[in-house]
């Protein structure tokens, strides 16, 4: 069972006095909810100070709240020589102040990174995490194992032309299994496509990943979306979309209705670092934090959207920053560190449901494999760079020293679920391969929840066209 | 001449008939460094050079185009041009187009891609709220003409839901732009030129199976070719067919099948979808008795009923059978049942039959 440490620092404490301080002192009425929030360990500031009220503040308050100090007690001696002099405007009282100071559009320090394990994979000192038990931690290690397996075979499977297309999690294991693995199976899943883990986590077998991707008559999605594009109602894992970021504000509907029904669980949505260029996603964290909707965002920044660098995506600090902004608690962690990954999706799934309110999850990583099959990634980046993440920064290399060292795994144990995965998936191929495609009726079936009439006469008459032309249908689709 | 197409796993010639794909309407006494043989992404980024060396105020723009772009039309720009007239944009399509509007309301020509035009859909608010009634909601104070949105559309043979997409006809819906389709490399890099060049905001579909696979001699001039203008690309007496982009090639074959029986068809490139050139529809239908409309979008508030419905205002006296229509099928894209989706040879050739047998 997990429990949670936690880490009280004297800083934090004291960060965390002091904005009551301030609060008390300026006599704000910011229309807070005053709820005793067993996580404002975790939240050492987003709370005190909403934005909006303070329209020319420093913004580096967001940032460590050691950092903060200065610009606050600046701001204490701005407001409080003008303590009677407040705007009552819609949405809460904001104070004046005759200096005018632009907010800066980032502070020197970026959000730390939250970690647990270092590359080495030791223990980092004073960590608060949420602890993994040997009985986890192995099959964590052995579903990091099996998707990394998973992806290799199908890469080269679409190599051989067998299917259509693929694209790999390579150096994304982590936040794909840690954060599948700290989440209840009631949890709604929008993904964004490259988080095959958190379904094969799940429970989706091998076989069920080969029949999609040969969009055979096995394929739940019948054949109709290209490979990678999994779902499955039975796994709580909504089927894969390809347009950018669609999913994000859809996941904020689903907790929704998750509130309504007073379940205790929440959506849980993913997203690349690209995604959060498109409205979509602030329309998402807009509507998260204005409809207090349980919904963890996790973005997996992983460096690339296709060849668009972050840095001509976006600027100030990356995307844990924006969450503030929007009235939505956030943190940033080493997303190649399946413990961090774990407890902060573990601790963010806990926070959504027993506080009601979203949480975004910036996870640093990289995406070590080309964008998909169409892509070749030397075009545009490096190979030292990748080379570097792929060996230095290998997130399931790290976990594994760590579970090694606790004697819970050995490099015998994971050679010999390598070759037996292996087997698995050379099978759940041959079987997927060999199955027929959908029946010729599933194209027109789900259109609607019925035939309509028009599909039912162009059924109809493409029937007759194919008794004429029979040859221009060799297709093996049964008719 | 190697003009082939490679469609549902047949290879297509395309050079067969005498007229083929070439463009009649090419000054020829303005070729001064020759002709080449291209492939129509590489005509595409002739055009692109061509638009951005002669007009300072041009700008290429859109996701991953820095590096030449998903599929290698923006290749060497950013090197020739620099990176502040040719760059990537953040990945947001409703950006992209706002920006090319703002820009292009500036007097600068816009020349803008969406990656896939079946990812335009967030643009679509800027399209047609914005672009397409700039300048007549202020009076013609301001337009946004300098705008053009290059998108790649259509069948692949693997693309399923989010990459075969015809949506050309939204944006028919809309008055204030134009809509564009080039069916070969030649008449991509002259259409897509007078695109850039036109004072109004146009969106460019390319038909994305031909990018690699047709190849043809084009002029390595700076030339344009007229909008607005449909062209015959094919005499014929017994039948019109009307299409555009890669469809033409598929329509062509089924032409040359149905002459063999001694059917002899007149095939019509549209080019320009709005404002279209009704007159030589028009003409050729009254000539023919006959009309055939082919697209690959679903039949179903496709384009073709747009000319459907207008031939038949015009030449119902004339027509000796009803227009036939001959489409994607009115399902989403699907990825396994592409060949039974599509309008195929044989479909339009038993279409065409059954409409002269009528
Ligand atoms: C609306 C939309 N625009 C463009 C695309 C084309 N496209 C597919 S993936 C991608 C990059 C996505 O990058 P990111 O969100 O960082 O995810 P990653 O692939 O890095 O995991 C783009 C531009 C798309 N699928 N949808």
């Amino acid at each position: 069972m997990a429990t949670l440490l936690f880490r009280k620092s004297r800083t934090l404490l004291l960060a965390h006095n002091n904005h009551q301080h301030l609060q008390n002192k300026l006599a704000l009425l910011v229309r807070t909810r005053s709820r005793s929030s067993p996580f404002v360990n975790y939240c050492s500031n987003s709370r005190i100070l909403p934005s909006s009220s303070h329209p020319f503040l420093p913004s580096s308050s967001r940032y460590e709240s050691t950092e903060a100090q200065p610009q606050l007690e600046d701001l204490q001696h701005q407001v409080t020589h003008h303590d009677d002099q407040m705007i009552d405007f819609p949405g809460g009282k904001v104070g004046f102040t005759s200096e005018m100071s632009f907010i800066s559009d980032t502070s020197h320090i970026r959000v730390p990174c939250y970690r647990v394990l270092d590359d080495d994979g030791e223990l980092v000192n004073h960590t608060n995490h949420v602890q993994v038990s040997k009985e986890l931690a192995v099959r964590m290690h052995s579903e990091m194992v099996t998707l990394q397996t998973m992806d290799s075979i199908f890469y080269e499977l679409q190599r051989q032309g067998r299917i259509s297309f693929y694209l790999t999690t390579s150096g994304e294991e982590a936040v794909n299994i840690a954060s599948a693995a700290a989440l209840s199976s009631h949890d709604v899943i929008l993904p964004q496509y490259r988080e095959p883990g958190v379904l094969l986590w799940r429970g989706f077998t091998l076989q069920q990943f080969a029949h999609q991707c040969f969009g055979n008559t096995n394929d739940l999605g019948k054949g109709r979306q290209m490979p990678i594009h999994y779902g499955s109602n039975k796994h709580n894992y909504f089927t894969v979309s390809s347009p950018i970021a669609t999913q994000l504000p859809q996941a904020v509907g689903a907790a929704y209705s998750l509130k309504m029904d007073g379940k205790s669980a929440c959506a849980v949505t993913f997203c690349g670092d690209g995604s959060t260029s498109e409205g979509d996603f602030h329309a998402a964290l807009n509507f998260a934090a204005v409809m207090e909707a349980p919904v963890v965002f996790i973005c997996r920044n992983n460096g690339w959207a296709i060849s668009t660098p972050v840095e001509e995506q976006f600027r100030s600090d990356g995307i844990v920053v924006k969450g503030q902004a929007y009235g939505i608690w956030s943190i940033r962690v080493d997303g190649n560190d399946a413990l961090a990954v774990y407890s902060a999706v573990h601790t963010a799934r806990e926070i959504a449901i027993k506080e009601q309110r979203p949480v975004l999850i910036e996870a640093l990583t990289y995406r070590v494999g080309h964008h998909s099959t169409s892509d070749d990634s030397t075009k545009y980046r490096s190979t030292g760079e990748i080379e570097y993440w792929k060996m230095e920064r290998n997130p399931v290399n790290r976990f594994k020293r760590w579970v090694e060292k606790n004697g819970w795994s050995s490099e015998k144990d994971e050679l010999e679920l390598r070759s037996s995965v292996r087997k698995q998936l050379m099978h759940a191929i041959q079987v997927a391969e060999k199955a027929q495609k959908p029946p010729l009726e599933d194209m027109f079936t789900d259109v609607y929840d019925q035939l309509s009439s028009n599909l039912e006469e162009q059924e109809r008459e493409l029937r007759q066209t194919i008794e004429k032309h029979p040859k221009d249908y060799l297709s093996d689709v049964p008719l | 001449m190697s003009r082939c197409v490679k469609r549902l796993g047949k290879w297509v010639s395309l050079g067969q008939s005498k007229r083929g794909f070439s463009t009649s309407t090419i000054q020829k006494d303005g070729v001064e460094n020759g002709v080449k043989s291209l492939n129509l992404y590489s005509a595409i980024n002739q055009a692109l050079h061509i638009a951005l060396d002669t007009d300072p105020r041009s700008y290429v723009f859109g996701e991953d185009v820095g590096f030449g772009g998903v599929f290698r039309c923006t290749t060497g720009l950013a090197d020739r041009f620099g990176k502040n007239r040719v760059f990537n944009t953040p990945l947001c399509e409703q950006g992209i187009v706002g920006f090319g509007i703002g820009l292009a309301a500036m007097g600068n020509r816009a020349i803008a891609e969406i990656q896939f035009a079946d990812y335009i859909f967030p643009a679509f608010d800027q399209i047609v709220n914005e672009a397409a009634k700039f300048r007549y909601r202020s009076g013609n104070q301001f337009n946004c003409g300098g705008l053009t949105i290059r998108t790649p559309y259509g069948a692949v043979g693997h693309g399923g839901h989010y990459h075969s997409q015809s949506p050309e006809a939204f944006f028919c819906h809309v008055p204030g732009i134009k809509v564009v389709i080039p069916r070969s490399p030649k008449e991509a890099k002259g259409l897509l030129l007078s695109c850039i060049r036109d004072p109004n905001p146009i969106v460019f579909f390319e038909p994305k199976w031909l990018y690699r696979l047709a190849v043809e001699e084009v002029p390595e001039d700076d030339y344009m070719l007229p909008l607005s203008e449909a062209e015959v690309i094919r005499q014929g007496s017994d039948i019109t067919l009307v299409g555009w982009g890669a469809q033409l090639a598929i329509m062509e074959q089924a032409c040359i099948d149905a002459e063999k029986e001694g059917i002899s068809c007149e095939l019509i490139d549209l080019k320009t979808l709005i404002p279209w050139d009704k007159e030589t529809v028009e003409a050729s239908v009254k000539k023919t008795g006959r009309l055939l409309i082919s697209h690959e979008a679903p039949v179903t508030g496709g384009f073709g009923a747009e000319i459907s419905a207008s031939i038949l205002e015009r030449c119902f006296s004339r027509l000796e059978a009803p227009v036939a229509r001959v489409c994607g099928l009115d399902t989403p894209f699907p990825l396994v049942f592409e060949p039974f989706y599509m309008p195929t040879k044989n479909k339009i050739l038993d279409a065409i039959k059954s409409t002269v047998n009528y």
